[in-house]
């Protein structure tokens, strides 16, 4: 038994936003990996719910006329990394979700909810940062279009206003075109745990494929939030792929990065791992770009 | 607190639980419908115990709420065997290749396992693991675990093909 308090079952999305704005202290509850977990621990004991995990009109993706790629935010992690359209465009958004706790995990977490919490560890954030993704946030004055970018202001803090509630994850055409992506995990352990450090890196290279036209790095439990270091991206802008690319990158992010110690790892590995996994992160896009580093 | 009522498919009979609106998945098919092979083990989705299939894919039944089951089709070990009682090939392969120790894990290892073993292709072993990765086992060690599924899995591809 959940020791929540009061529960609303909206069951359209006007009827939740109509909730939310009622009740503003009440939690939205999507999968409910991280709340009804909280309940348990005592951390959420009493809050009220806004149940939307039915609401069928939030989940999917779909590619719109435009060619922007939308995915609706309960769509779960597995139904993210299974579906043709992630597979074909963006296939490192899938393989990223696809590392997150176990198959029931990933069964019933959403990439809505891996958002809104806010939580710099978020597998889905550093790759949807990457790709510069638009959230769509809908409350019933309208919808506000907010660059992810701009989303989180601290941990566990997310740009939601009162009676907001977040409908859509838009990935633009120009963002994911000849763009090849790669995201590294490292953590503990290879499933069931949080990443240690997580870097997601995209490349999009020239017409002779031998110099870089648009790199962007973003990392998660490299700050307090998931972020993008753009001084790698500046010093890696035009640059030939050789081996002078890498050390770039590194120093670029190692610049940007604001690591902490925690239990689990001190900050000195972490601005080791922010090194190297930048470095292997931008070496394996580049390769699935149909680039070689050379030297 | 508010009851309600849940109508859903479990086991392949429809059945209607007057359910408290705070129980969970696993609440309900322990205490309502008393299937027991569902274990509350760490409750908050960490260890796989309680894992069941809904429409077709595992969930950890601990972290999902009963009203969401509505309409929903249910599969718990229960529902492996047929109506004599007769225990599946998959729960067979786990007596056989010595899977089963202390057995509290091993009904969520099972149901973890159906949708691997009825892949029309071979998995490799790391592939098996990754699909169970969210159960935890303290005794086995896992070797024998992976065992029972590889063998079952290739038993009914060779089955497929016969047919």
């Amino acid at each position: 038994m959940y020791n929540f308090n009061k529960l609303y079952e909206p069951t359209s999305v006007e009827e939740a936003l109509r909730l939310k704005k009622e009740h503003p202290e009440a939690l939205i509850l999507a999968g409910g990996s991280d709340i009804l977990i909280k309940i348990r621990e005592g951390k959420l004991a009493g809050c009220d719910l806004i149940n939307i995990y039915m609401l069928e009109d939030l989940r999917g993706i779909c590619l719109e006329d435009d060619g922007s790629i939308l995915i609706r935010p309960l769509t779960s992690f597995t139904d993210v990394s299974m579906h043709p359209v992630i597979r074909e465009h963006v296939p490192v958004l899938g393989e990223a979700v696809d590392q997150i706790g176990g198959p029931q995990i990933r069964n019933i977490g959403t990439i809505g909810g891996n958002i809104c919490n806010g939580v710099t560890s978020a597998d889905s954030a550093t790759t949807l940062k990457a790709y510069d993704a638009v959230l769509e946030l809908t409350s019933l004055d309208g919808i506000r279009i907010l660059p992810y970018a701009e989303f989180n202001l601290g941990p566990g803090k997310v740009d939601l206003r009162q009676g907001e509630i977040m409908t859509g994850i838009r990935i633009p055409k120009e963002s994911y075109e000849n763009t090849y992506g790669h995201y590294i995990k490292y953590a503990m352990r290879r499933a069931m745990d949080i990443a240690t450090l997580g870097c997601s890196v995209n490349v999009t290279l020239n017409d002779n494929k031998d110099a870089i036209e648009r790199l962007r790095i973003a990392f998660g439990v490299a700050a307090p939030i998931p972020i993008r270091s753009t001084k790698a991206e500046e010093s890696a802008k035009g640059h030939a792929l050789d081996a002078s690319l890498l050390d770039a990158v590194a120093e670029g992010a190692i610049a940007d990065v604001t690591p902490r110690t925690s239990w689990r790892a001190s900050k000195e590995f972490r601005l080791q791992l922010v090194k190297e996994l930048a470095r292997r992160a931008t070496k394996a896009a580049v390769e699935k770009a149909g680039g070689t580093i050379n030297g | 607190m508010a009851n309600k009522d849940i109508t859903c498919t479990v086991n392949g009979k429809q059945r209607t639980f007057t359910v408290d609106i705070r129980s969970s998945l696993s609440d309900m098919l322990r205490g309502n419908a008393g299937l027991d092979s569902i274990k509350h083990g760490c409750d908050v989705g960490e260890c796989g115990a309680c894992t069941v299939l809904i429409n077709g894919k595992p969930f950890n039944s601990c972290i999902y709420m009963a009203i969401w089951a509505e309409g929903k089709d249910i599969l718990t070990l229960e529902g492996l065997s047929d109506t004599k009682g007769t225990i599946s090939d998959i729960q067979q392969a786990f007596i056989d290749e010595g899977a089963v120790q202390c057995g509290f894990c091993t009904p969520g290892f099972i149901m973890s396992s159906i949708p691997i073993i009825n892949k029309d292709t071979p998995s490799t072993r790391e592939e098996i693991r990754k699909q169970v990765a969210g159960n935890l086992c303290r005794c086995t060690g896992y070797e024998h675990i992976v065992d029972a599924i590889e063998k079952t899995q290739k038993k009914r591809i060779a089955e497929k093909k016969k047919n």
